[in-house]
């Protein structure tokens, strides 16, 4: 145990180093993250205003307090590995992570979080322009907030090993892009970064709390904005330790198979 | 009773399945529907042992199979058949045991962390690899000392020069001090001062470490300085397991003569030339001649002494023809 925690500290200021090279386009792709919940957010205040001022429950007030937590949780849940993926794969630098005494994850796991430590000020910085201007209406329940940590981690958990499972498809395929894509499309309707889920039809609804993409981004989101009873919020506690358990599972049974392949194949 | 072999290969091979079609959109559509699978043997059987603390050449034309078994021996491919032991591990089963005692360099590829200086990457592989803190800085200078790294390890691996990159890429690979090192083609691209540099390098480090080296290259100097057993393979077989010299002059029994003459000599001295040996080829004004290699001294003696001489240069033949040689069976 010790000596993986070497590992980290030591990556974590590799990572760290080289991250600050790149500090520009980091800003960039976060420019992002912030610009898609601002976009939604307007739409669905006009909407809003238009329908006499609530949609589903949801006032512009409300609208804002969902869409400016959506975009925190999504900061600290995202990750891209699935884009990288083949390229590892096409151009062998996977081959040295395999020469290396360490599953090849926890690099990954530290670029991760070194990326997200780089952008954090100025993400609480724009959060906090957003509350200046769009006043979101928060009402927040302190258990159900306290939760919220724990909520946030698990979800950040089970986003990553999901993603990291599904970008292992490209050990089988070199059509990763359309999986991505397929993936994506998913994530962005039923994991509410585009609309509260409640605003769904049922069927999606439902689709969302059976798939794993409920728990990823909306209900740290609709736990930390007091839309939980005791109850949802421990439903939802479990379903990410049982997405967890899973994926941990599908993560080595998928990542063995893929090593398989790749060493049957060659890079 | 002779140690145990570090490396021990009998009748290793592998086969991949590729898919293959004609050119052309008909053949495009085609293969939509059907793929034709074609398996292609990349090593096709071999069979050999390397003592600990052997150093050995591992040659072959481009294909041949070399890169393929440096794979298999490093854990990186399966093989299709055939049994593989290094230093008691089966390499694709990727123990964390095995993975300490080796490493492997390419050449064409590096693991050193692009933006930051080499020392922080070396830092990075001393987690990995569990190295004790004093080992790690008794290796470090150790190596900063062998490869003369001192200002370099402190720059950004992308403001490096590609041989001061190789040779850090060469000191982060050997930072857990290997029992075995593969090496591919360690030294391409690299100008000919840093060619030796890092194959003095080489060879001080298997003295130094006992360490057991398959090196593939395609220069043949490589060969030469570090090897004295060289093993070839081509079409993925074992066509030669011997010593270098016995390779060397059993299949170069010539050298060459390249020849360039003063502009004002007259067409009959270039003619002249094939006096000397066997005209092999004569291009802007510079004759090829293979001499037997016996003769060498003094034909080039005897042409500088008769003839107006700009340039002379006395090559062996290109390892590409020596191993193409031994491949064809062709008697010296």
């Amino acid at each position: 145990m010790r000596g993986l925690a070497e590992v980290y500290r030591q990556q974590f200021r590799t990572t760290f180093a080289s991250f600050v090279q790149y500090r520009a386009s980091i800003f960039i792709w976060m420019i992002d993250r912030i610009l898609d919940p601002v976009i939604y957010l307007v739409v669905w205040s006009v909407v809003s205003r238009s329908t006499g001022g609530s949609v589903g429950g949801f006032t512009p007030g409300r609208f804002a307090a969902y869409f400016i937590t959506t975009m925190l949780v999504t900061q600290v849940t995202y990750t891209w590995v699935m884009f990288e993926y083949e390229y590892r794969i096409r151009h062998g630098s996977l081959s040295f992570a395999l020469l290396r005494p360490i599953h090849p994850i926890h690099t990954d796991l530290v670029d991760n979080i070194s990326s997200k430590l780089i952008t954090l000020p100025l993400m609480i910085l724009a959060a906090a322009a957003l509350i200046v201007i769009f006043k979101p209406e928060f009402s927040l329940v302190p258990w159900a907030v306290l939760l919220f940590v724990p909520a946030l981690l698990m979800a950040f958990a089970v986003k990553f090993i999901t993603e990291w499972t599904l970008a292992l498809s490209a050990f089988w395929t070199t059509r990763v892009s359309a999986v991505n894509q397929g993936y994506f499309v998913a994530a962005l309707f039923l994991s509410g970064q585009m609309a509260p889920l409640t605003l769904l039809p049922h069927p999606l609804q439902v689709a969302a709390a059976l798939l794993p993409f409920r728990w990823t981004i909306s209900f740290p989101v609709e736990l930390f904005l007091g839309r939980l009873a005791p109850r949802e919020a421990l439903i939802g506690l479990a379903a990410q330790a049982a997405w967890l358990v899973l994926g941990l599972f599908l993560l080595r049974t998928v990542w063995r198979a893929g090593v398989r392949v790749y060493s049957a194949v060659g890079a | 009773m002779p140690p145990d072999p570090a490396i021990r290969l009998r009748e290793l091979s592998k086969t991949f399945t590729a898919t293959e079609r004609e050119s052309g959109m008909g053949a495009a559509l085609a293969s939509l529907v059907h793929r034709r699978r074609q398996e292609v043997v990349a090593v096709d059987g071999i069979s050999f042992d390397l003592a600990p603390g052997e150093i050995v050449g591992f040659l072959g034309p481009n294909g041949a199979g070399k890169t393929t078994t440096l794979k298999m021996l490093s854990g990186l491919l399966h093989a299709s058949g055939g049994e593989l032991s290094v230093l008691g591990h089966v390499p694709w089963k990727r123990e964390k045991a095995f993975l300490r005692k080796i490493t492997l360099v390419m050449g064409q590829r590096n693991q050193l962390v692009w933006d930051i200086p080499a020392a922080d990457s070396f830092e990075l592989n001393r987690a990995i690899y569990r190295i004790p803190a004093a080992d790690f800085r008794a290796t470090v200078s150790e190596l900063t000392d062998l490869l003369d790294l001192g200002p370099i390890l402190r720059k950004p691996v992308r403001t490096l020069s590609l041989g001061e990159r190789m040779k850090c890429e060469v000191a982060a690979a050997l930072l857990h001090r290997p029992q075995v090192v593969f090496l591919d083609e360690p030294t391409i691209g690299l100008d000919v001062t840093m060619q030796r540099r890092i194959r003095a390098f080489i060879a001080e480090y298997n003295q130094r470490s006992g360490a057991t080296v398959l090196l593939t290259s395609h220069y043949m100097a490589d060969v030469e300085a570090l090897c004295r057993r060289v093993i070839v393979i081509h079409h993925g077989r074992l066509l030669f397991d011997g010593e270098l010299a016995a390779l060397v002059g059993k299949f170069t029994a010539h050298k060459t003569i390249v020849v360039k003459l003063d502009e004002g000599a007259d067409a009959a001295a270039g003619a002249g030339l094939a006096a000397y040996g066997e005209v092999v080829s004569e291009e802007d004004g510079a004759v090829t001649l293979r001499v037997p290699r016996a003769e060498t001294a003094r034909v080039t003696g005897r042409i500088l002494a008769d003839l107006p001489v700009v340039d002379l240069t006395v090559e062996d033949p290109p390892i590409e023809e020596v191993i193409e040689r031994v491949f064809a069976g062709e008697k010296p």
